[in-house]
């Protein structure tokens, strides 16, 4: 049987058996409803254009989020990772920034920055900038001293050896700390969305429709497609690292993550 | 003698209709107990089917194995296998000492007995002292030295080793293979060995099994007339191990096609490494395929 | 000597930067802002003394940081458990992946605290809802990773267990566990990370006890002081769990070659979150 078929036999059973438990009284249709009716909603959200610019909102976010991210971490990762003494003395700092839960903030966010935009843009970037700086550290660090020596060797300058050496070695790690920050940051825009109140993105949805209606089918409608758009990112990376980073033995770079 | 090991009309082929490719075809040999036969052919022959074949880790498409007489289905409970992959067939989270234990957990009852066994064996390869350390603190050499311990801890009936020395320096390997007729000679094990080295099939064997081009069948089973103490440099000098390696050599080049008939070398040359590039690239797409996000 | 010099390089830019958040925020006198040591006051207070003023363990600890605690470290292990296992078992067939896999990595893509609603109507508001949520969220990082790692043992190493006639027991204890406990290890990073973050939020939606709740009804009351002083104590969790794994790890995998430098920022080349 082709993988393809198993995928789809997978699929189909998860959704009899969700169908089922309803049919059979095993949880109750209105707290859990079925496939069939979540299908039907999901239809018809899709047709609405405000769920739409909901959509688009938490996208847009995450987008921007995950940009600023890139642009702060890379940077920095570099500077701290080829600089021992800047990164030794900044590492106690960053230890205990780092392990604070980026929702835990959400209050403080709320009264200093408020419930708009930025508010879930600086949660989401604040989540996301760590898992590519520490990849980008980690591989410096990780580098073969040989391949190092070899390029010195050649005489080539420290400028030249970074771009031609390190770089190529750090890229999978710090692709492979996207995804990693991409995932999270999807959960930190849309938890922040729900509870700072939002006007605007899939969780205001979602906590709008479960306070106004209870309408469970709503709130399982929109999160099945903020999740499949995030995974749909997911996999999108993941192949697109794949073919970019064939050389490299990705295992290992995520194995560090 | 008694016979140990016994191969009849022994056939491999991988995949099935047009595309199979036949690695090993119609062999029958037998090997007698205590004797220490070498295996020697040309690289991709298929020396390597046949030992899997052998040790029942992987089924042949035809013919039986027998081992002392039973008929061997799956793997036989006293055989030891050495790898020539040592730095991957070392199990690098288990200490030396948790190397040579490893198959004596099932073999062995008593903790302390297993214990001993592992410390005698690493003594015979002269390793007592690195029973501490992980595989990685060793070198080439040293990490072979422990999987040829943890093979003899088990006491095999039957040791078969794939290439055991093909991955370290010249003088490493000289060392192996002395150590290897050391440890034989004290403990009379039977061994049947696989190598593509020519030179290193005389120097170590009783026997030798010289094999065609791929598909592998059995082109001579020379007997090695030479004293059972052996010496790198007299041994190797002496005019029977020169005729011995020359024969063996012309055997091994005449079974090459001659150069009046190039197009079937050709042909089966570039199909075999053909082949051997489609298994590398099949195994890499299943690595690309297994690195499922974190 | 340079040993006291390498610890006064490593904590001279906190300290410095604690002083200047404290003379800063004493000169701003932003409410939104409190000084450090109003924090950390603060902290004393909530937690450390009764109503009185007195020196004890206050209720707040029984109350709130307790059972937020249970809730995360409960919820996280159930999933470890729960996801090794299963992945273990998964990643040893080679079609069962086919079945569920997309299944699977569509559940880790979800943002899991979107489903808080579901899991509420479905089993209520307290303990059970919560462990059920952090569960779900934490599961699949695990298991995929433990399918992942339990498939990287390599061709060589399958010969050789099967060559030594190993028991099944055996082989999944000392082969193919060890050989995934680097991948694992990740995943249990990465669910660790999001175990909190669902503990705050499971919390923070209406419930009247823990963490998350107490920080909710800080900023509700506009007390900023305290507020801050949770988030603080957020961090220091984060951070005490971090330690807590990360030995854990070294100790598992004792047996990996390393280079120093590469056993130093491993220390800090975690998921983040
Ligand atoms: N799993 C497999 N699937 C398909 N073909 C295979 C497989 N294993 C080996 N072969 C093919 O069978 C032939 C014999 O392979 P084998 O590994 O037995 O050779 P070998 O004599 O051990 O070679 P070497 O000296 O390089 O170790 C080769 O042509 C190889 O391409
Ligand atoms: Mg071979």
């Amino acid at each position: 049987m082709r993988p393809v078929y198993r995928n789809l036999i997978g699929l189909a059973g998860f959704f009899l058996i969700w169908e089922g438990v309803g049919r059979v009284g095993l949880v109750d249709p209105t707290s859990l409803p079925p496939p069939s009716e979540v299908a039907g909603t999901l239809v018809g959200l899709l047709g609405q254009e405000s769920f739409i610019r909901d959509v688009i909102a938490t996208m847009l976010a995450w987008l921007i989020a995950l940009g600023i991210s890139i642009a702060v971490a890379v940077p920095a990762g570099l500077l701290l990772g080829s600089l021992p003494w800047l990164r030794s003395s900044t590492r106690v700092l960053i230890e205990f920034l780092r392990p604070i839960p980026p929702v835990a903030l959400i209050p403080l966010i709320i009264l200093t920055i408020g419930s708009g935009p930025d508010a879930k843009i600086t949660l989401a970037f604040y989540a996301s900038v760590w898992p590519i700086l520490f990849n980008i550290i980690y591989a410096l660090d990780d580098i073969d001293p040989l391949l190092l020596d070899t390029a010195r060797s050649f005489g080539n300058s420290r400028a030249r050896v970074l771009a031609t050496v390190a770089l190529p070695h750090v890229a999978p790690f710090a692709y492979t700390g996207l995804r990693l920050s991409a995932a999270i940051a999807l959960i930190v825009t849309v938890s922040t969305e729900y509870l700072a109140g939002s006007q605007i993105g899939v969780g205001a949805f979602i906590i709008d429709e479960y306070i106004a209606i209870g309408g469970m089918d709503e709130v399982l409608a929109g999160t099945v497609v903020i999740g499949f758009v995030g995974y749909l990112v997911n996999e999108g990376l993941e192949r697109a690292g794949n073919r970019m980073f064939r050389w490299s033995d990705t295992t290992r770079a995520e194995a560090l993550t | 003698m008694s016979t140990m090991l016994e191969v009849r009309g022994l056939a491999h082929r991988y995949g099935a209709g047009p595309d199979a490719h036949v690695a090993v075809e119609d062999l029958a040999f037998t090997v007698a107990k205590d004797e220490l036969a070498c295996i020697v052919g040309p690289s991709g022959c298929g020396k390597s089917t046949l030992l899997r074949c052998i040790a029942g880790l992987i089924k042949p498409s035809a013919g039986e194995v027998s081992l002392h007489g039973d008929r061997v289905v799956g793997v036989p409970d006293d055989l030891a296998v050495v790898f020539q992959d040592y730095s991957r067939s070392l199990f690098p989270w288990l200490s030396v000492r948790g190397n040579v234990e490893f198959p004596l957990r099932t073999r062995v009852g008593s903790r302390a007995e297993r214990r001993a066994r592992a410390q005698e064996a690493l003594g015979w390869v002269g390793l007592s002292d690195a029973a501490n350390k992980y595989p990685w603190q060793l070198s080439g050499g040293m990490q072979q030295r422990v999987s040829i311990a943890r093979a003899l801890a088990t006491r095999p009936a039957l040791l078969l080793m794939d290439e055991p020395f093909a991955s370290v320096d010249a003088q490493t390997r000289a060392d192996l293979e002395d150590l290897l007729l050391r440890v034989r000679r004290d403990h009379g094990s039977t061994v049947l060995l696989v190598t593509h080295d020519i030179d290193e099939s005389v120097y170590l064997g009783d026997r030798v099994l010289v094999l065609s081009k791929s598909p592998a069948s059995i082109v001579a089973d020379l007997k090695v007339d030479l004293p059972a103490d052996r010496d790198q440099i007299s041994t190797r000098g002496s005019s029977t191990f020169v005729e011995l390696r020359t024969e063996i050599a012309r055997l091994l080049h005449d079974r090459q096609p001659a150069p009046a008939e190039p197009a079937p070398a050709a042909a089966s040359a570039s199909s075999s490494d053909e082949l051997a590039a489609e298994r590398f690239l099949a195994a890499e797409r299943e690595e690309a395929h297994q690195k499922t996000a974190t | 000597m340079s040993r006291v010099a390498g610890f006064a390089q490593r904590w001279a830019v906190f300290v410095v930067v604690v002083i200047a958040w404290q003379l800063i925020t004493s000169a701003a006198q932003d409410v939104y802002f409190p000084t450090p040591w109003q924090i950390v006051q603060q902290g004393w207070t909530l937690w450390f003394t009764d109503g009185d003023g007195n020196v004890a363990i206050a209720e707040s600890v029984t109350e709130d940081i307790l059972p937020s605690l249970g809730r995360v470290v409960g919820g996280w292990l159930l999933s470890v458990v729960l996801g090794v296992a299963l992945g273990t078992a998964l990643g040893r067939s080679r079609t069962a992946m086919d079945y569920v896999g997309p299944l699977f990595a569509f559940f880790r893509a979800l943002p899991s605290p979107a489903l808080l609603p579901v899991f509420i109507v479905l089993f209520g508001i307290e303990t059970g809802m919560k462990l059920a949520l952090i569960v779900f969220a934490c599961i699949w990082p695990v298991l995929m990773n433990t399918v992942d790692g339990v498939r990287s043992v390599d061709a060589v190493k399958t010969d050789t267990a099967r060559s030594f006639r190993i028991p099944r027991t055996q082989w999944v204890t000392m082969v193919v566990l060890p050989a995934a406990l680097p991948k694992i290890f990740a995943g249990l990073r990465l669910s660790l990370a999001i175990a909190v973050i669902l503990m705050v939020v499971s919390e923070m939606v209406g419930t009247t006890s823990g963490i998350g709740h107490a920080l909710r009804s800080a900023q509700r009351q506009f007390d900023l002081t305290s507020m801050w002083a949770w988030i603080v104590l957020l961090g220091i969790i984060g951070y005490v769990f971090n330690l807590a794994l990360l030995a854990v790890e070294r100790r598992a995998l004792r047996w990996q070659p390393t280079r120093s430098g590469a056993a130093n920022s491993k220390q800090t080349a975690k998921a983040g979150g």
